[in-house]
Formats: C-alpha cells, structure tokens, sequence
C-alpha cells in the first residue's frame, strides 16, 4: 500500500512542525489562567492540566491523536480558484491568505487525511481555525467533497472535525454555494451506506454549522466547545440583551438536542472507534456470539465536564 | 387562522437616498398638474410634459448605472412586491400550510398549495410584511427554524404528491436569536438545503430582493434559480461584513461593493441560470408588470423540465451545485 510509504512519525513530528506551538515555553489557559509547560500541554493534547479546558488544536496534532498510532496519509488540498472577486477590505484577500499560509503552513483551513482507527480506514477531515477562522470558502467546499468521495471510493467511514467562524466572506456569494456543495458530498457518504460523524470543536459556527457540520449522523462536541449558527454579537444587537452563560456551549447544545454525546479530548479516539466499529459491523441480523457487557472496557461519554461556567450555564434553555 | 390577504392600498411613493433628483421633478409635476387643474393654461402642459420627460430620463439612466449599495437599497425597498403579492398575482386556490409539526408555525416563511397556469403546485417563500403590522407578523422575513422546518414539510408533501416546488427568496438572513438557537437554527437551514437539494420534483427559485445568506439558501437550492435585476444574493449582509472586516458597519457600501452582491455578479459567476429584467425604475414602480413577467420566467422553466423524472431532476440539481465555485472562475 503505497500511503504506508508517507505515514507521518508521530513523535517526531511534534518537533519539526513549530508551527503549532507556541513560541514561548509557557501557555496561559485562558480559562483559569495557570501557566502550564509546553511540552505538557502538547502531552495533555492541549487539555488544561489544571482545569480541564480544551484548548484549540491544530490539524496535525488532533490527526494524530485520532488515529493508531498517530500514522495516516495527507491528501493533498485541492486547488481551486482564488480570489475570484479581487475582494479587499482595509486589506487585501490575498495578502490575508498569504498571512494566513505563512502563519500555518498550510494552503487554506482544511486538512483530509486517510488512516486507520483501531484497525478500521477511515477518511478524517480537520478544519483549522488559526487559518482565516477555519473558514468555508472554495477550497473548503472542495476539501469536503474530495474528503466525501474519497470515503465513498474506500468504503470507509467519514468523521468530521469542524471549527470554524464560517462562511468566507472574502468570497462572497461563491462561498455561500460551498453550504449545498459540501452538503451533496456528506449526503454521498449517507447513500453509501457509511458513517458520517461529526465533531464540532471551539468553535464552529455560521455557514458551516448551518450546512454539513449538523447533518452528521453521529454528532460529537469537545466539552465547552463554542457552537452555534448566529454570533453572539449580532444576537445581542438583534435583541438588545445580554446572553446567558453558557449560551451556545456545547452543553447548551446537549440540553437542546442538537448533539449526542460531549467527549473528552482524552477519550475521542476511543469513542469514535468504539461507534465506527458498531457502525461498520455488517451482519447484524446473525446470531449474536454470546459475549456479555463486561466485555466493553471503553469508557462512556462524559455528560459535562467538571468546569464551573458549564455548570452555570447548565439550565439556559 | 390566518386572516386573508389583503393588497396594500396604493402607498405614497417612497424615495430613496439617491434617487433625490427624480423625486424634486416627480414632485414638481405633481405640483404642476394640481395647478394646471384649477386654470387651463397650455404652458404648464407642456410645461408638465417636458419635466416628465426628464424625470423619466433621470429614473431611467439611474437605475442603468446602480451601484452594488444602491442596488441593496432598492431590493431592500419597502414598495417591493413580496412573496404574497406574487402569489395572489400568479396562484389560483392558493391554500396556505401552515406549522412545522414540531413547535411552531413561522410566518417569516409561508408557503401552500396551489396552482400556477393550470397547474399544482407548492410555492413557498420569505414574507417581509408590507405594513408595521404585517412586518412585525412575519418577522420582516427573517425566519425562525420553525420556517424552515415548515418548508422542509412542505417539500415532502410536494415529493409525495410529484408538485414542482417554488420558492420565492427574499430575506436579510435566517433570524438571530435566543429561541432560533436554543431550537437549532443551523440544523434546521441545513436540513432544509439537504432536502430541497434531494428532491424529486423540479424546483424553481426567484430571488425577488434580498438573498441573505443561509436563511436564503436553505430554500433556495433548485433547478433554475432566477434572480431579479436589482436583487442582491450575498453570503452576509453589507452591514455584517462591514461590522467584521471593516469594524465599522458604516462602510456597508464598501462591503456591498466589495463582495460582489448583485444579479449580475452572480450570473457572471454561473450561480444563477438568468436574471428576468425589472421595470424602468425597479419592480416597486411597476408591481404587476413585474409578477407577470416573473411568472412567465417560471412557466417557462417548468416546461423545459416536463421530460425529466425525478432522478434526473435531482441528479441535474445535485451536479449543478457540485460543481459551483470548481473551475472556469475568471
């Protein structure tokens, strides 16, 4: 198989690709503000040791963290055309995009990788919010139907990870056609019969909530994680009121039906192979083999995590 | 029950920020024309003649020469036609549906039965009000998740009962609120997109003025979509993108310059299949010459599906939008 030939190194890679940690050796968690060691923090995959936040992660260290032994092949983006409006603001788009690259190294928000979780293939889809806010523009849509076919092609179940503001403003109209586009790829996926999980990580919002980040069949949150379609300043203006807590948490969005299950960083792997495996079983109808439940070890979805602005906002509805 | 539509009485023209000159020489003519009433003087006739003249002139070379900004000002403008005009216009037995089943009945989106030309159908769309009370009614077209729940019923009835779908567009965006949220307003605008892209009957959409972001698009994802000639389809409001990028919501203009709004863009940008000509002076000067010619457009459209079943419908829907944003972007 010839993408075993370009398996990234999981330890190793944690060392060259600067990029996503931080150029100093201690991180401030931003929610209970404790200094934490860097290389403690890339071990704890950016989980605040002190207070359990969950702090934002890039594609490649959440790539590793999904599959065995952090091994998988990148697909590479595909290209589509850019900056077809020759939109600027008080900057121009291309130099927010050539920023934006030379910020991540990456060539626009979004990452597809194929690997194995617990043996199973499966096709992985990262955005990458430090990347003009894990924006959905052309590249996105594109990203999301190689990443959908690619699943189809393989017979292989498709998680998403999203995080992102939205739709990318920067082109216009074009990036609103990315909502149906992305949404006819993760319907393929469906019609194959194939696994379509979604988990949404701090924060994703806008047009990619509003299109296939909430038509998984499984939906996922990272505990805390900030979802929702409006941000929370237009709403405030709309209604000229204050939000409460926890307003579009991923608690809230528990609480009102819009996921299945809040995960721990520490536990998604496990509970992403544990479903794909129930879902990827075929013969259902057989004769069972007999087993008893004990023979789960896999830990249960956390229900709220211990943080105490979650357990104010616990009841918003 | 909802109490049956009314047509506005004939409202006071409303003018708007530039178009200052037409209305100092509409209201010199009708000033004119009082006068000429109470003594017959041949030189205010011609007088009234020669200022028509210009005004029309005016109004015409106006709205040739639009900016982006303007343009969303008069797709905007309170004298519009909205969706219940054109369907009292072009639908006979208009029965409305009305509730998601689930929680609530939205009027931000309204939509029935019906028939266009003959024929069933179910039409549905966004409903901006036409006065303080109909506006607050209907949410100024912004709609809830409800709406689009109601629209995603009215799509599966249209499936079961093989009716071609159309759907009106013309909103500022889904509603941001509390509420919306707390009962899933993204899920609700995707699941919408998702079944209107999936079914097997033809669908037709006509943006009659706003096509604001996701709120639009979850209805508006159809075989042939048509857009007015003012009409604006954008991914965010101006003000939204000027607010964010700008960090000033005052450069609205700049923002609607800037992301490329109008009918026009979005034809040379291969979104639209055509875009159906307005009266001189935009669609409010001239209602009904303007629903009849929409619904000619949409007739039209109709026909040229009546060969195809419903795989191909949805298949032809499904590659057109796979496609868009891929190549041939200049």
């Amino acid at each position: 198989m010839n993408w075993l030939d370009k398996m990234t190194r999981p330890k190793l890679s944690g060392f060259f690709k600067k990029r996503e940690t931080p150029d100093n050796l201690w991180h401030k968690c931003r929610k209970c503000g404790e200094m934490a060691f860097h290389r403690d923090l890339a071990a704890a995959r950016y989980v605040c040791p002190n207070c359990d936040h969950h702090m934002r992660l890039g594609p490649d260290a959440r790539l590793e963290s999904v599959f065995d032994d952090g091994a998988f092949e990148i697909i590479k983006t595909p290209e589509a055309p850019v900056d077809p409006l020759k939109f600027r603001d008080e900057k121009k788009y291309t130099d927010r995009l050539k920023a934006a690259r030379a910020k991540t190294g990456a060539a626009d928000a979004f990452a597809i990788a194929v690997g194995r979780i617990t043996g199973q293939e499966t096709v992985v889809l990262v955005q990458n919010f430090e990347f003009m806010g894990g924006s959905l523009g052309m590249v996105g849509g594109e990203s999301v139907v190689r990443a959908a076919e690619k699943a189809v092609a393989r017979k292989a179940p498709f998680i998403l990870f999203a995080a992102s503001g939205g739709a990318r403003m920067q082109e216009g109209v074009l990036s609103l056609m990315q909502m149906p586009r992305a949404t006819v790829a993760v319907d393929r996926v469906k019609e194959a019969g194939l696994p379509y999980i979604v988990v949404l990580t701090d924060p994703t919002t806008g047009g990619v909530t509003a299109s296939y980040a909430m038509l998984g069949d499984i939906h996922i949150s990272e505990p805390d994680a900030h979802i929702g379609f409006a941000g929370a300043r237009v709403i405030e203006q709309t209604i000229r009121e204050k939000l409460p807590a926890g307003f579009q948490r991923a608690e809230f969005l528990l609480d009102h039906g819009m996921v299945d299950m809040i995960v721990h960083r520490h536990e998604m792997r496990d509970t992403l192979s544990r479903i794909i495996r129930l879902l990827m079983t075929k013969n259902t109808w057989g004769p069972g083999d007999g087993s008893s439940p004990e023979r789960s070890t896999l830990p249960v979805p956390i229900d709220a995590p211990a943080v105490p602005s979650v357990q104010a906002g616990k009841g918003a509805g | 029950m909802r109490p049956p539509y009314r047509a506005p009485a004939e409202p006071m023209r409303i003018y708007l920020e530039f178009e200052k000159q037409i209305a100092e020489l509409e209201g010199r003519v009708e000033e004119l024309r009082q006068h000429a009433r109470d003594d017959q003087d041949s030189n205010v006739e011609k007088e009234v003649l020669r200022l028509e003249a210009k005004a029309a002139s005016l109004l015409k070379d106006t709205y040739e020469k639009l900016d982006p900004w303007q343009k969303t000002q008069v797709a905007r403008h309170p004298g519009r036609p909205h969706f219940l005009d054109y369907v009292s216009e072009l639908i006979e037995d208009f029965t409305p549906l009305a509730g998601d089943r689930k929680f609530a009945d939205d009027e931000a989106l309204l939509g029935g039965l019906g028939r266009f030309k003959g024929r069933s159908v179910m039409v549905m769309g966004h409903e901006k009000g036409s006065d303080t009370e109909s506006r607050i009614r209907h949410n100024f077209g912004s709609a809830r998740p409800e709406g689009y729940r109601k629209a995603v019923r009215l799509m599966d009835l249209a499936e079961q009962f093989d009716l071609p779908v159309v759907t009106i567009i013309d909103t500022a965006g889904a509603y941001p609120g509390i509420g919306a949220e707390e009962r899933g307003q993204a899920e609700a605008i995707a699941r919408s997109t998702q079944r209107c892209l999936s079914l097997k009957v033809p669908v037709i959409s006509v943006v009659i003025g706003e096509g604001g972001s996701g709120g639009a698009i979850a209805i508006a994802t159809a075989n042939k979509v048509y857009m007015l000639e003012h009409a604006t389809y954008s991914v965010i409001s101006p003000e939204g993108c000027a607010s964010i990028l700008w960090n000033d919501p005052a450069k609205a203009k700049e923002a609607a310059i800037a992301m490329k709004v109008t009918a026009q863009d979005c034809a040379r940008f291969g979104i639209i299949d055509q875009i159906i000509d307005e009266p001189v002076g935009g669609a409010h000067r001239a209602p009904k010459q303007m629903i009849t010619e929409t619904g000619l457009v949409i007739e039209k459209a109709l026909q040229s599906m009546s060969n195809m079943d419903g795989a191909q419908l949805r298949h032809e829907r499904r590659e057109k939008f796979l496609a868009m944003g891929r190549e041939g972007l200049g």
